[in-house]
């Protein structure tokens, strides 16, 4: 195989990895969760479906609708 | 400085920021930009729901964020002291956290109150006689 082939293909797949990163990094960030912040510098993040952010994502839409 | 100049300069360096309430030590509210009282006290509740929650389900929580497809709302704690506000969707994460801390930390403190000191007891005529 041509080694311009070889490039051109290399080229393609790693920006068809780049997009599909790229897309679902936004498609994440659309999704409501929670971020806790410890005092030890730890954080758990809870996207919307779990028990935790079931509990408090209420409060933040009633704060958010007014 | 005051709270309301506090949290005047963090609306002027932080657009991002829309509703913001500070609590004290007791709760209650220090500061606000908001104008309506009631409206106050109902940011002030959600902070304390939301940092009790967050507390019960995982404590020594400092700081959190609820991000919802309408904006987010961050808590920041200070020993005793919290801020909260309100975001536009998609904030800045650490931008507004750093800037809620500095916020809060720019507020002065209210002097502890001291004990009332008690009066010693006057002498009597008859004790001030003897001596």
């Amino acid at each position: 195989m041509p080694p311009r082939k070889v490039v051109t293909g290399f080229l393609l797949a790693a920006g068809s990895l780049a997009g599909s990163v790229l897309v679902r990094r936004r498609a994440a960030r659309k999704r409501e969760r929670i971020d806790f912040y410890a005092d030890d510098g730890s954080m758990h993040s809870f996207a919307e479906g779990t028990p935790e952010a079931a509990r408090l994502l209420p409060i933040a839409h009633e704060l958010l609708g007014a | 400085m005051d709270a309301a100049q506090a949290i005047a300069d963090l609306k002027e360096i932080s657009p991002q920021v829309r509703d913001v309430v500070v609590l004290g030590a007791d709760g209650g509210a220090v500061g606000s930009n908001l104008g309506e009282e009631r409206a106050v006290a109902r940011l002030a509740a959600g902070a304390s729901s939301l940092i009790e929650a967050a507390e019960a389900l995982r404590p020594g929580v400092a700081q959190l964020e609820a991000a919802t497809l309408a904006g987010s709302v961050f808590v920041v704690r200070d020993g005793e002291r919290l801020i909260a506000a309100t975001t536009t969707p998609e904030p800045t994460v650490g931008l507004v956290f750093y800037d809620l801390k500095t916020c809060l930390r720019s507020i002065d403190e209210p002097p502890p109150q001291k004990p009332a000191r008690k009066r010693a007891p006057a002498k009597s005529q008859a004790e001030d006689a003897a001596s």
